[in-house]
């Protein structure tokens, strides 16, 4: 096989970010609508999603404003949200830490659920790929959503119509991301993180500013990394690590 | 009604804090290389996330309330076997998607 080049990884990448535009989409339209029915004009909701570009995160900042809760609270709330975007940068970094600078802030910017996920899908099942092929190919992921992320946030907020309850949008989300994790459920260590994953966040779903999450992701990945290291132990490769 | 000033200070402060979060390991860390236990760990990051933030959208959707429902139990179940069975995403989706209004249709 030869290799790919960066220019073909970047269409690539994103050809398999846009299914994501079923669930960027409808979502960004809904901020729109919310943020203008809480009194932002169509300049604030605009720039919120250029600037922040994180859809659960705007969305719980924007209830918490609407609730009059300070400032101070709602920022931190919101980012408590966010913190799982470390975890993504920490599991971007073997693979992109490499990249110039300038490229890696971009990264930085670009981190989305969306882009992540698709990203480390093709990682994972193409762990020969070269740096340059990486980054194109995860530009290549995060334009094919996030620009639709701001368009739906400024049609939203110039419409102001709501979307139609019997589309159930609210489940694109779970089904899309689901068709995602699916595939990549490919040893007995990522089945058992994943259903780590579900228990724990169900049972601590009662934490506020979405910690539980926080104690899933955690779990999971521990109980998908110990599993590993006891398979490789058992199977006589495990060494000291 | 919310003030201007509080808009753009929650804009500003979380699009800082936001890439901060963002650009903290590939930042900081960048190309050195991560200690073996660590990278094991990293590995399961996507399927130890993912699954746990969709799982209390599946349970208790917030379209009905939080109640659970039976179409959107069995579109994510459908999503996800067509996944395991297809390791196909788009098919997962398109699986998905239909079982939804369809059983949102007939139940």
């Amino acid at each position: 096989m030869t290799p790919s080049t960066p220019n073909r990884d970047f269409w690539r990448g994103l050809r398999d970010g846009l299914p994501f535009l079923l669930v960027i989409t409808p979502f960004g339209l809904l901020f729109g609508v919310v943020a203008t029915e809480a009194g932002l004009n169509v300049y604030e909701t605009l720039s919120f999603s250029i600037v922040v570009i994180a859809g659960a995160a705007q969305f719980t900042a924007l209830q918490l404003m609407v609730d009059d809760v300070p400032a101070l609270i709602t920022l931190v709330s919101a980012l408590a949200v966010n913190l799982r975007m470390a975890m993504y940068s920490a599991a971007l970094t073997p693979y992109l830490g490499a990249a110039p600078v300038w490229q890696r802030a971009l990264i930085a910017y670009f981190t989305l659920d969306q882009s992540f996920a698709t990203a480390t899908a093709k990682y994972e099942s193409t762990p020969d790929m070269a740096l340059k092929n990486r980054v194109a190919y995860f530009f290549g992921a995060a334009l094919a959503v996030s620009p639709a992320w701001w368009v739906a946030t400024l049609a939203g907020a110039m419409l102001g119509k709501s979307i139609p309850d019997w589309m159930a949008l609210d489940f694109a989300v779970p089904i899309t991301f689901l068709a995602l994790i699916a595939p990549m459920l490919r040893t007995l260590p990522h089945v058992l993180a994943a259903l780590v994953s579900i228990v724990v966040a169900l049972v601590f779903a009662f934490l506020p500013y979405n910690l539980g999450l926080l104690v899933a992701g955690v779990a999971g990945m521990m109980a998908g990394a110990e599993l590993e290291r006891q398979l490789r132990m058992r199977s006589g490769q495990g060494g000291t690590s | 009604m919310i003030e201007t000033w509080e808009i753009w200070l929650v804009i500003v402060g979380l699009g800082i804090g936001s890439f901060l979060l963002r650009f903290s390991f590939t930042g900081l860390v960048g190309g050195r290389a991560l200690p073996e236990w660590l990278l094991r760990h990293l590995r399961y990051t996507a399927v130890a996330i993912l699954p746990g933030l969709v799982a209390p959208l599946v349970v208790w959707p917030a379209a009905t309330g939080g109640a659970p429902d039976a179409p959107r139990m069995l579109a994510a179940a459908a999503a996800l076997l067509t996944g395991l069975v297809t390791r196909n995403v788009l098919a997962a989706m398109f699986v998905g998607a239909a079982t939804l209004y369809l059983a949102l249709y007939l139940l």
